[in-house]
């Protein structure tokens, strides 16, 4: 800010308004702080927990020097284990730790710092609580500033958590340390990033989704890195290719803990939050409280006829939800069946490898398993949507808007059904979209359409029974437990994400692998198309929602 | 035996460990505006959430157009229109967007009085409602419920945003919908908008209702105040039964009457000969501080014990 040309006189009220700028920070911290009191240390614990769950179970599975070298023999060649792991640089426990779960611990981090930042500036501002702070003695950057300061906070709890939880599995004090800061750094990053889309979007929900796709971004970009990566001669790395150096998560896992421990990728993440967070300072000063950087335009003076319905404004109000998981789905399943040609190219050049495969089949098989594998991950992002979708019910409810429209001729069984109905059909054409997206994608690279295409769109859309089972699953909640309902339709997307990545990895009983709904979907390709468990997810669908509805009936209508 | 819109008895509503309603009576009679008061907190939206079925009621008895506002709700709904006390819309929804949206859920409504309405309140139906104020907001409830032709319209503090021009508008719709035979119950604490209005009034406190009848009957309870200058001195006066706060002054006096005093203290002054007189029928403000004025004097006693002036 200081430069030579500029004279005391002009400097000094600006150093003043810098710091009026900022009064008040420390009050809305501890504001915000204490609203957090239960959610924040509830993500950290969990996290510590997910941390503490793998490395034991990793300390079990690869025990010795022999069976680490024999993962990491496996894991260096598969693209299927670069794209949805992530990267090995080393066969101490620490790094096979590391390539197993930085991956996903990114993404819980990247969304604990996004809806922490959002839910402090941009929904504040929608509920007029920041209208009120905003006129006592606070200054213009002071609830972005004490949002981030919150974020950061967190973040730091489970960085630390991480290092504890390392520590005392005896593994190098080094790269316990680092693994922890890179950790803390991506959430400190998105942190920045989503100071950025609060400033840019229209409302909270536009913020946290153009977060949340920075994120899938973030997570896409190094899938793709680590899977167009090269395996290192010494057989157990692996050097990825420049997109992994696009994403934050791809910093964290070149920041190579365990393997290497290099330091210097902190100093990226240190550069980028003070370039997110800057441009966010700046982007304050030019926007209304309330509003995104776009001015809001004019519209029709009366409702189409296709509004004037339950099911129209259902439509109306999920339509941008919608059209923007679609596109993240599309483009994420376009890109892995595109990818999907290089487990064909890898297999027919290396015999070593397809012998190495052997016990996993043929090479046919393998790219089965690729779809499976794939498909599963993306049921999980749509199961994510039809919760979000099915908890706008409570949203408006909450928000009062619900009010007015049940004062109407609406029956409240038929106000639910028809956000329901959107969210299912939705839930039906994204899976659709991404099988259709990823065979086309497939086809287009290998030429191979046929019944391949139509695996693509089986493996899909069979996924669509345990979606409903979720969405159904919040819409129960909304009726019968609605203050819970939010903590407990995420937190069941939560435990699908963590059983259906992690599951195997920690080689837990069955009984707790059949909690998500997507360990019942048949592994089409690989397996047979079984029809039982279909009927029994969409049996629980039903009754999940059914319920919902005849609560939703009998309870009183609550802010 | 006039028909009844809506007929309340020992409704009791209460939420955890807060009794919201407690034994809480109201009748409301076709054709006429009902006057809804009572301070902040009293229960007056709990009530008409009751009335609308987005409560359940704990106890009582509560009849809506003949039916019961829970189970019969869809039904009785396309007969009712409401206007919130603070209304929440779809942010990206716009204002005419919401007006028709909420009038064709009701079952319909009149085009042309629509048309009328927008412009009357001068409200711009293009505008994203995440743009308008609360008064505008207020104004879409507003136009949407009026331009639904309904048997009942419950109007909660319909007017807390409006200006004074838009609020005379407002008391015009009200006349407008009454003389077409309509129903309304206007909840308010703005005492001058329900006495140019209401032909009846319930008064709540603490869910309870404390006072119900026409202004008139109310007025009964109540004292008139008196101005007067006469020929001969008022002395003596302050002796009567049935006067409050006299002040004399040689000729002149002031004071308030009781209603059963008024008669004995005309004659007294006829003795006098009166020069002047003007005499103020008590006004809703005074009902209601009379209600509501054992607080009010136990917090001025305990904040200023030594102020009796």
């Amino acid at each position: 800010m200081t430069t030579g040309t500029r004279s005391p006189r002009r400097t000094a009220p600006s150093a003043t308004a810098g710091g009026s700028e900022l009064a008040g920070t420390p009050r809305l911290l501890r504001l915000a702080a204490r609203r957090d009191r239960f959610l924040l240390p509830i993500w950290v614990v969990a996290l510590g927990l997910v941390v503490l769950a793998s490395v034991a179970s990793i300390a079990g599975l690869y025990g010795t020097e022999a069976e680490r070298v024999q993962y990491a023999v496996a894991v260096a060649p598969s693209v299927i284990a670069r794209a949805f792991e992530g990267p090995i640089f080393g066969t101490s426990l620490g790094a096979i730790l590391v390539t197993e779960t930085f991956g996903m611990l990114s993404v819980l981090v990247g969304i604990m710092s996004v809806q922490a930042v959002v839910r402090h500036t941009r929904l504040e501002e929608e509920t007029g609580r920041a209208e009120l702070v905003g006129a006592a003695v606070v200054g213009r950057h002071a609830p972005l500033t004490a949002a981030l300061l919150l974020a950061f906070g967190a973040s730091l709890a489970v960085g630390a958590v991480t290092v504890v939880v390392l520590l005392a599995y005896g593994l190098p004090a080094g790269g316990a340390l680092l693994a922890g800061l890179l950790l803390m750094g991506v959430g400190w990053g998105f942190a920045g990033v989503a100071a950025i889309t609060a400033q840019v979007a229209g409302s909270a929900r536009g913020a946290n989704g153009l977060a949340g796709a920075a994120i899938g971004l973030a997570y896409f970009l190094r899938a793709v890195g680590d899977a167009l990566g090269e395996v290192a001669p010494s057989g157990v790395a692996v050097t990825s290719a420049w997109p992994s150096w696009l994403s934050p998560i791809g910093w964290g896992q070149q920041g190579q803990a365990f393997a290497g421990d290099r330091w210097w990728v902190l100093g990226l993440f240190a550069a980028a939050v003070v370039t997110t967070v800057a441009l966010a300072f700046t982007l304050t000063r030019h926007r209304d409280v309330g509003s995104g950087m776009r001015p809001v335009g004019a519209g029709p003076a009366s409702a189409s006829a296709a509004l004037r319905s339950p099911l129209g404004l259902a439509w109306r109000l999920q339509r941008g939800s919608v059209l923007g998981w679609s596109a993240g789905l599309v483009l994420a399943a376009g890109a892995f069946g595109a990818i999907g040609e290089e487990v064909d190219a890898f297999l027919e050049t290396s015999e070593e490898l397809v012998d190495l495969f052997a016990q996993l089949g043929d090479s046919e098989e393998l790219v089965d398993l690729f779809i499976v594998f794939l498909m599963a991950l993306l049921a999980v992002a749509v199961g994510a949507f039809a919760v979000q979708g099915v908890l706008r019910l409570r949203g408006e409810e909450v928000s009062g808007r619900a009010e007015p429209l049940l004062a109407t001729a609406v029956a409240r069984p038929r106000w639910i059904a028809s956000h329901l109905t959107v969210v299912a059909l939705a839930s039906l054409g994204m899976l659709l979209a991404a099988g259709l997206a990823g065979g086309t994608a497939y086809g287009l690279a290998t030429g191979e359409w046929g019944s391949r295409f139509g695996d693509w769109v089986v493996a899909a859309v069979v996924a669509l029974p345990a979606v409903l089972a979720l969405g159904a699953l919040a819409a129960a909640a909304v009726g019968l437990l609605p203050r819970r309902s939010v903590a407990i339709g995420w937190g069941a997307v939560g435990v699908s994400l963590v059983l259906g990545q992690l599951g195997a990895l920690l080689d837990l009983p069955q009984w707790v692998l059949n909690v998500s709904p997507f360990t019942h979907v048949p592994a089409v390709p690989s397996e047979e198309l079984r029809w039982l468990p279909l009927l029994v997810l969409l049996a629980a669908a039903a009754g999940l929602s059914a319920a919902g509805l005849v609560a939703f009936r009998r309870r009183d209508l609550r802010a | 035996m006039t028909a009844s819109a809506i007929h309340v008895a020992g409704l009791t509503k209460a939420f955890g460990p807060v009794t919201a309603l407690d034994r809480f009576d109201l009748d409301v009679t076709v054709g006429e505006v009902h006057g809804f008061l009572g301070p902040n907190g009293a229960g007056k939206s709990t009530t008409i959430r009751v009335l609308l079925g987005l409560l359940r009621r704990d106890r009582g008895e509560v009849v809506v157009l003949g039916g019961d506002p829970w189970d019969d709700a869809v039904a009785l709904h396309r007969r009712l229109a409401y206007v919130p006390g603070e209304v929440h819309l779809w942010p990206n929804l716009t204002g005419g967007e919401a007006i028709d949206l909420l009038g064709e859920l009701r079952g319909g409504l009149d085009q042309r009085r629509r048309a009328e309405l927008v412009e009357r309140f001068g409200l711009d139906p293009t505008r994203r409602c995440s743009t308008y104020s609360k008064g505008n907001r207020q104004k879409v409830a507003i136009v949407s419920a009026f331009a639904s032709r309904v048997e009942l319209y419950l109007l909660d503090e319909p007017t807390s945003g409006l200006d004074p021009l838009m609020d005379t508008v407002f008391q015009a719709c009200v006349r407008e919908v009454t003389a077409e035979g309509g129903t309304v119950l206007l909840s308010s604490h703005v005492l001058a908008e329900v006495e140019a209005l209401g032909d009846r009034v319930t008064i709540i406190r603490d869910g309870r209702t404390v006072e119900s009848g026409t202004l008139a009957e109310l007025r009964h309870l109540t004292r008139t105040s008196i101005a007067v200058e006469t020929l001969r001195p008022l002395d003596g006066l302050a002796d009567l039964a049935g006067l409050h706060d006299v002040a004399v002054d040689g000729v002149h006096a002031r004071f308030e009457v009781e209603p059963e005093a008024l008669g004995a203290v005309q004659r007294w002054l006829a003795d006098r000969e009166v020069v002047a007189l003007t005499s103020s029928p008590p006004t809703l403000q005074q009902l209601f501080l009379r209600h509501y004025g054992e607080r009010l004097t136990d917090a001025e006693v305990a904040d200023a014990p030594e102020d009796v002036s």
